[in-house]
């Protein structure tokens, strides 16, 4: 698997630690901890996280796309917004 | 017949058949009923007696469901707790019910342990889950190895059941007392109007600490049926998924459920052909939001419904009134009666505001241990051996006697459908260094129905932000209680004898949002 670009992973991470953290009693997460298993989002969390997304990478996230493959860790978001980016450039 | 009779009686009806399916493991009815029997004897067999409460400290898992049936046939008396409370809050429930043992998750042993410091009535822990169980006995091992298993009756029906806690004005949860009879009760009048039976797959996201997603369980193992228990409605469409393959038949919701699935823009009408029901409670849903599930699931019945812990439910819509009487929360349940009284009592007839009462068998005992609390809401009904529900909510009725929801009397916040205390979150605010004064109220919110939001007065000097008071909140109090908002302010307003004026403030917000 390529490898993921800092700069993506990097804004992921800050927006979950801006948002996301400081309603639970840790100051960091893990890049491949599940973001739902850890309480660290939840329902409304969701979709807080689709707006980030479709706002600051520019990418439009279809409904059938919000599912844990795509959006449960730091990697996996940014693998996910690498592989949107790629396919809307194309 | 007691509630573990529902699994033993569908295990020898259809033992092959499946009663349960988590994203880890699918149990059939037989599986259940074994897990279960050995889980009570590794119960009894470590000092779990009769009457002695056991803690369900779970998430929506399998664990879960053997640990409530293996209670009741242990004879004992089961307690949901929502896996997000925090140890304070714990501690207080382990002081109020003395607890003989707690079932948790591995993740949650730390608030467990921290929570029984103060509470020596807890001599077994038993936990599951991945890593280490430390002092702590290990579920799967429990099972396997405990001796051949508890021979019945372990009781009669009249036995207590579960307690299950729940949110008061007061800020201090109080303890919901149901028997077997009530549980028996209230889940063959439920059953009885969603016309479930063994064919139905009900697919639940709500949680098992919660009566409404606890009764999902009781109910499909009542009726023989098939439950599909998820953890979180977090991501929609992962669930439509789940419920697609599982060709589920029912499902219920709350009006947050309902927010989130109608958001959603690719969803197409005929989504879930299967689905023959859906159900909502714990608070209304929008117009506007019933008129599109229907136009989404136009196969399925919407039952629109509404109830309170201290009775499970108390009334059901008919489908067919829906589209006549959308606001309408419908009928009292099967098996029993509903009326509105005025402040001394007095029945009303249509059209008049007052206060609803509930008789009927599904009624709680009373809270634990709480009289004074119990006087307040069971009062003398038409018999002298018999007490009635005060729900403290303002209902109305038409002509026809179909009920409305006015308003609550308390100032108890609905959000997502949980019960949220603004005195225990300010409880909570209080007790933040710098805070000198706090008030929370509820405000509309599309997604939660209603926010907790908090509004702060500081100490001179006091430097708190936002994050810091909603991080404060977050280490205190289950998640759906934390505040979605705060706001800070120089003073609030005050009534005349000095007290937070919680109503004025509450209707600046109201009057701002129309």
């Amino acid at each position: 698997m390529s490898s993921l670009s800092p700069d993506i992973m990097q804004a992921v991470r800050t927006f979950v630690s801006e948002n996301f953290l400081f309603r639970e009693d840790r100051d960091t997460v893990g890049d491949s901890e599940s973001l739902l298993d850890a309480n660290i989002i939840d329902s409304t969390g969701v979709l807080e996280l689709v707006a980030f997304l479709e706002e600051d990478f520019g990418i439009s996230v279809a409904d059938s796309e919000i599912v844990p493959e795509n959006m449960d860790s730091i990697e996996s978001i940014s693998r996910y917004v690498e592989r949107k980016r790629a396919q809307e450039a194309a | 017949m007691r509630a573990e009779d529902f699994l033993i009686e569908n295990a020898r009806r259809a033992a092959h058949k499946i009663a349960l399916i988590t994203e880890t493991r699918q149990l059939t009815y037989a599986d259940l009923d074994r897990e279960s029997d050995r889980l009570a004897a590794a119960l009894r067999d470590r000092g779990v007696s009769r009457g002695d409460r056991v803690i369900i400290f779970l998430d929506n898992c399998w664990e879960a469901v053997v640990a409530i049936f293996a209670t009741l046939k242990a004879g004992a008396v089961f307690s949901p707790i929502n896996p997000s409370t925090k140890a304070d809050k714990l501690a207080f429930v382990l002081q109020n019910c003395r607890p003989t043992a707690i079932v948790t998750l591995r993740r949650l042993l730390p608030v467990a342990r921290q929570a029984m410091q103060d509470a020596p009535s807890v001599k077994v822990l038993v936990s599951t889950g991945s890593g280490e169980a430390g002092d702590s006995i290990d579920f799967a091992d429990a099972i396997a190895t405990a001796s051949a298993p508890v021979t019945r009756p372990a009781g009669i029906e009249l036995d207590l059941a579960m307690i299950i806690y729940t949110s008061g004005s007061t800020g201090v949860p109080k303890g919901v007392v149901m028997t077997h009879q009530n549980i028996v009760a209230a889940a063959t009048s439920i059953t009885t109007y969603l016309e479930n039976t063994a064919d139905d797959i009900i697919l639940n996201v709500l949680p098992i600490s919660f009566d409404y997603g606890l009764y999902q369980v009781l109910m499909s193992i009542k009726v023989g049926a098939t439950l599909v228990l998820e953890k979180s409605f977090a991501y929609p469409q992962a669930i439509l998924n789940v419920a697609e393959k599982h060709k589920v038949t029912g499902l219920p919701l709350v009006p947050t459920m309902a927010a989130l699935l109608l958001q959603m823009k690719s969803l197409k009408p005929g989504v879930l052909p299967t689905l023959r029901y859906l159900t909502n409670t714990a608070a209304a849903l929008p117009p506007a939001h019933i008129l599109r599930l229907q136009e989404l699931f136009p196969h399925a019945k919407l039952f629109s419904m509404y109830g309170l812990t201290e009775c499970k439910r108390c009334t059901w819509l008919p489908p067919a009134q829906l589209a006549q009487r959308t606001g309408s929360v419908g009928i009292p349940i099967p098996g029993t009666e509903a009326w509105i009284v005025d402040d001394d009592g007095n029945q009303l007839g249509p059209d008049a505001v007052g206060e609803l009462v509930i008789r009927g068998p599904h009624v709680m005992k009373g809270y634990w241990e709480n009289p004074a609390a119990t006087e307040k809401v069971l009062k003398p009904g038409p018999f002298p051996w018999e007490k009635v529900l005060y729900t403290g909510d303002l209902f109305k009725r038409d002509a026809e006697g179909f009920l409305y929801f006015v308003a609550r009397k308390d100032d108890i916040i609905k959000s997502r459908g949980e019960k949220v205390s603004p005195k225990e979150i300010e409880t909570v605010l209080h007790a933040l260094p710098g805070v000198r004064e706090a008030v929370v109220i509820g405000v509309a919110d599309p997604i939660l129905g209603m926010a907790a939001k908090a509004i702060v007065v500081l100490e001179p000097g006091a430097a708190l932000t936002a994050r810091d008071v909603l991080r404060h909140c977050a280490q205190n109090l289950e998640d759906f209680m934390v505040p979605k908002s705060v706001e800070f302010r120089l003073e609030l307003a005050k009534s005349e004898n000095g007290k937070i004026d919680r109503r004025s403030i509450a209707a600046e917000f109201k009057e701002a949002a129309e």
